[in-house]
């Protein structure tokens, strides 16, 4: 679990604007699981730093980045809670990228369930130094001294010292050891399980708050960069003459390309700089640049999707493997087969990537809105060929991340700009910029088959998906997915069905891959739950009542005998096990929230979809009409969701709300192709994303649980858009097997 | 050099007529709550009222805003209780709230316009305006709530 050490006469507060006062440091061992079993701590490096000063202002840093999820505000609140602290009385301090904080990768929807309990912990320390301390002035037992709300009140005769007034005391007592902890039960919490506003919330409608492009430090140059239209390609020659007489332009430099896989690191081009945006942007449109366009050039979505399609309807690698599948479809009467596809998608986060840097001598100083701190600080000094510690991230809002902002690529590129022209940069990319040169949502296509018996129950599953890999933007020549790609949706099918394999198949990638908002299971969970449906429809059952006959009894898989390397999110499975009564559990919320059952016009229907990811288990039912154009309305989406203990209901509710937004958008819209290397796509009136004219009345219901917490971020996506397409299926006939949904297939005839 | 009334003040522009004032605002006046998103004026972030009415900063020039008066989000109310604002916070609108001042500028201009608007008025006014995170629900309920607190 966690370490503490007593700080308060340390220095080791600088640039987090500490006073004196109790200071109290945390190691959370490795990647801080929580209930899990201890990590060993093998030096010490704190990662949350909590202060109180004499005012008894507690300063509690939010190590986490922000990005729209709360969790600025809901990781403080857990620690605030367990403090027994005055939330109002609580400042934020948001860390810069270093590894003394532990794990800052915000990602995976990890944040809460890596750092609820350290935070828990980090609370209750200091609440009970605090309460020593009190015993102590007091000459009294601790046992009699109480936290309550900022101060330590004694339980008999209503003595009281704020925190404020302790903290001299209790700076120089021990720190008690993990086993000596007393927790706050649930009924005493003043804020974890009630709807707290996040901290930005005022200066965010009054435009107040900071995110990344809206960084300015002094004598600040502004730059936008021309790069190679297809991935890894490198610049022939070019010609700045035009470009440098744009009034505000002052210089115009090459950036070296990186070699592929280029992973983190910057994709090269030709910057121009200027003294105001939109002069750099101006001066880059009169640039003439030669390419040599490179290997990837041939790159065509069209053909491309044609050979995934044939590599899924052969074998590949087995990835699970139950009983006989092949003799089991080979046997059946009733064998049903079909194929998914899902293209890629570009993140479009609202705030471009964008990045300020400051190279000094040897020392670089960034402003950046990343997921991903510490990744930025390392590439960032491994582009310069500096130490790690000579370089400074300083991380601000997100103005949205999905996934994007954890590839610190922008910010390598200001590094090198302001280490080429001697000056700070803001390198602040276009919109098309963004849709054109992204880490992509991986392309892929899926095979299905499955056998039904006499009374429609599945007696035999083969799942193929085929995609471009994630570690082929870091690694050459990976073709096949991994066990993390593979765990999103297929390795992890929750079916009660005898026989059963899983294979993959090889797929080259032509663009950058990356992750995006809930990942592989956007494909993979979009065939898994429209292949239940059908199933459904073949066995002439209702959907909801087949998907229970599908989950079978309440039971965890047991992964080491189906022979499947399950890395669960990164979470332990003792504590986080797949378990299908919680899969039922949400299932039968939706069921009956929904109106499920209910009658409704011609060419309106109901579909449903369950799905677990990233530890949190999630049934939608989607509300969908199709006009007789095969125009789609949406009016009504139900969400029930089990994540286990909820930190902020009003912020799980909020990102479920979004998550159904962007799954529509992934459904019905979202669609990047490819011709002859370029992306075809360039702003938002081609890259289409979910508007306010589709929003569907949303309704959240959260199951009440005190399991550990779960994921929330990205786990409401995955659902949405096979829900969508099963309810077309349920208002038209008509199955929808790609994506994003062509209209022009649903007319009525 | 173009002058235009910023936010009740007479600014002038130090700035090529053809730039956005989108632009101008951000690096030149320092007025960063007004977002850039697109360019091409097909997300709404940038939204600024001119004359009262929504425009996209980021495709009106500082030649054509030369004599208007302009609002961005930073003039709109001196403490953050205009009556958009305020619902905002009430219904916890934004999420990651890079888009929201743009929304706020929008729902602002329709309410003064359309004082009780209808729901297809709303979606009508704000489908322009994009919010990634999907805070759409929550913005359409909280221009309800502010329509009638007017």
């Amino acid at each position: 679990m966690s370490t503490i050490v007593n700080m308060s006469r340390r220095d080791v507060a600088k640039g987090a604007a500490f006073v004196s006062g109790l200071v109290l440091g945390f190691h959370i061992g490795g990647r801080g699981l929580p209930f899990a079993a201890a990590a060993t701590v093998s030096r010490f490096e704190p990662n949350v730093y909590l202060a109180i000063d004499e005012t008894g202002l507690v300063t509690i840093v939010a190590h986490r980045s922000e990005m729209g999820t709360g969790i600025r505000t809901d990781l403080p609140l857990v620690l605030a809670d367990e403090l027994e602290a005055d939330w109002s009385r609580v400042k934020i301090v948001q860390a810069q990228g270093d590894p003394k904080y532990g794990d800052q990768n915000t990602d995976g929807s990890r944040s809460t369930w890596q750092f609820y309990q350290p935070m828990r912990v980090a609370g209750a320390t200091a609440r009970q130094m605090l309460e020593a301390a009190a015993g102590q002035i007091w000459r009294v037992p601790t046992e009699q001294c109480r936290a309550e709300h900022h101060a330590i009140v004694h339980v008999s005769d209503g003595r009281r010292l704020s925190f404020g007034d302790l903290v001299a005391a209790a700076a120089a007592l021990p720190v008690p050891s993990g086993s000596a902890l007393r927790f706050k039960p649930p009924s005493a919490w003043r804020y974890v399980g009630h709807p707290v506003p996040i901290v930005d919330l005022g200066d965010i409608v009054q435009g107040r708050a900071t995110y990344g492009i809206d960084v300015v430090v002094p004598g600040m140059k502004y730059a936008s960069i021309e790069r190679c239209p297809v991935y890894g390609g490198t610049v022939k020659s070019f010609d700045a003459a035009e470009a440098l007489k744009v009034a505000g332009v002052e210089r115009v430099v090459e950036l070296t390309a990186t070699p592929m896989p280029s992973g983190f690191n910057p994709l090269g081009g030709i910057a121009v700089i200027a003294d105001n945006t939109w002069a750099a942007q101006q001066g880059r449109q009169k640039l003439k640049i030669e390419w040599d366009y490179g290997p990837n050039a041939s790159h065509d979505t069209t053909s491309y999707r044609a050979d995934l399609e044939a590599t899924a309807r052969q074998a590949g690698h087995a990835v699970r493997q139950q009983g006989d599948v092949d003799s089991a479809l080979a046997s059946s009467t009733n064998h049903i087969s079909a194929d998914y596809f899902v293209p890629y998608y570009a993140h479009a986060p609202m705030e471009v990537p964008v990045a300020i840097a400051h190279f000094v001598g040897t020392k670089c100083e960034t402003w950046a809105p990343t997921q991903n701190p510490q990744g930025a600080r390392t590439t960032v000094a491994q582009v310069l060929g500096v130490p790690e510690t000579d370089v400074t991230i300083n991380v601000t809002l997100l103005g949205g991340g999905f996934g994007r902002k954890s590839k610190p690529d922008y910010i390598a590129e200001a590094a090198l700009l302001s280490r080429q022209i001697g000056a700070p940069v803001k390198v602040t990319w276009t919109r098309e910029d963004e849709i054109r040169h992204d880490y992509y949502h991986a392309i892929c296509a899926q095979h299905l088959e499955a056998a039904l018996d006499g009374d429609g129950r599945a007696t035999a599953w083969l799942h193929r998906t085929v995609f471009p890999p994630i570690e082929a933007t870091f690694q050459p020549n990976v073709t096949y997915g991994s066990a993390g790609e593979l765990q999103q949706g297929v390795t992890d099918m929750p079916y009660a069905i005898a026989n059963v394999r899983c294979e993959n198949g090889p797929a080259a990638n032509h663009v950058r891959i990356g992750w995006y908002r809930s990942v592989y299971n956007i494909p993979q969970a979009f065939a898994v739950c429209s292949f239940a449906d059908e199933l459904a429809a073949a066995a002439g059952k209702d959907p909801i009542e087949y998907l229970r006959q599908l989950l079978g009894a309440p039971r965890q898989l047991d992964f080491k005998a189906i022979g499947v390397d399950y890395p669960n999110y990164g979470a332990p499975l003792d504590v986080y096990p797949v378990d299908t009564g919680r899969l039922r559990g949400v299932l039968d919320l939706v069921a009956r929230k929904s109106e499920w059952g209910q009658p409704l016009p011609p060419r309106q229907g109901r579909g449903v979809a369950v799905h677990r990811s990233f530890l949190t288990y999630v049934a939608a039912v989607v509300h969908v009409a199709v006009g007789t154009n095969g125009q789609i309305t949406i009016p009504r989406v139900d969400v029930a969701v089990d994540c286990g203990l909820v930190i902020n209901p009003d912020r799980v509710r909020a990102q479920f709300e979004g998550a159904t937004i962007m799954g529509i958008g992934n459904a019905l819209y979202s669609n990047i192709t490819v011709k002859a290397g370029q992306i075809e796509q360039s702003n938002f009136g081609d890259y289409l994303v979910a508007r306010t004219d589709i929003t569907p009345s949303t309704n959240v219901h959260i199951v009440e649980s005190n399991a550990p917490p779960g994921g929330v971020g990205e786990p409401g996506v995955p659902p949405i858009a096979p829900a969508i397409c099963n309810a077309i299926y349920a208002a038209t006939g008509k199955r929808i097997r790609a994506l994003p949904v062509d209209p022009a297939h649903l007319k009525a005839t | 050099m173009p002058q235009i009334r910023i936010n009740g003040f007479q600014r002038d522009v130090a700035g090529d007529p053809q730039m956005p004032l989108l632009w101008a605002l951000r690096d030149i006046l320092g007025l960063t709550g007004t977002k850039f998103g697109c360019g091409i004026g097909a997300c709404g972030a940038c939204t600024v009222h001119m004359d009262g009415n929504a425009v996209r900063s980021c495709i009106t020039t500082l030649a054509a805003a030369a004599g208007h008066e302009i609002i961005t989000i930073e003039g709109i109310s001196p403490d953050g209780t205009h009556a958009v604002q305020r619902a905002w916070t009430a219904n916890n609108v934004p999420q990651c709230g890079y888009c929201q001042p743009g929304q706020i500028m929008q729902a602002a201009a329709l309410l003064k316009q359309t004082p009780k608007p209808t729901d297809q008025q709303i979606v009508d006014a704000m489908s322009g305006n994009i919010c990634r995170c999907g805070t759409y629900q929550r913005i359409q309920a909280a221009i309800k709530s502010a329509a009638e607190s007017i």
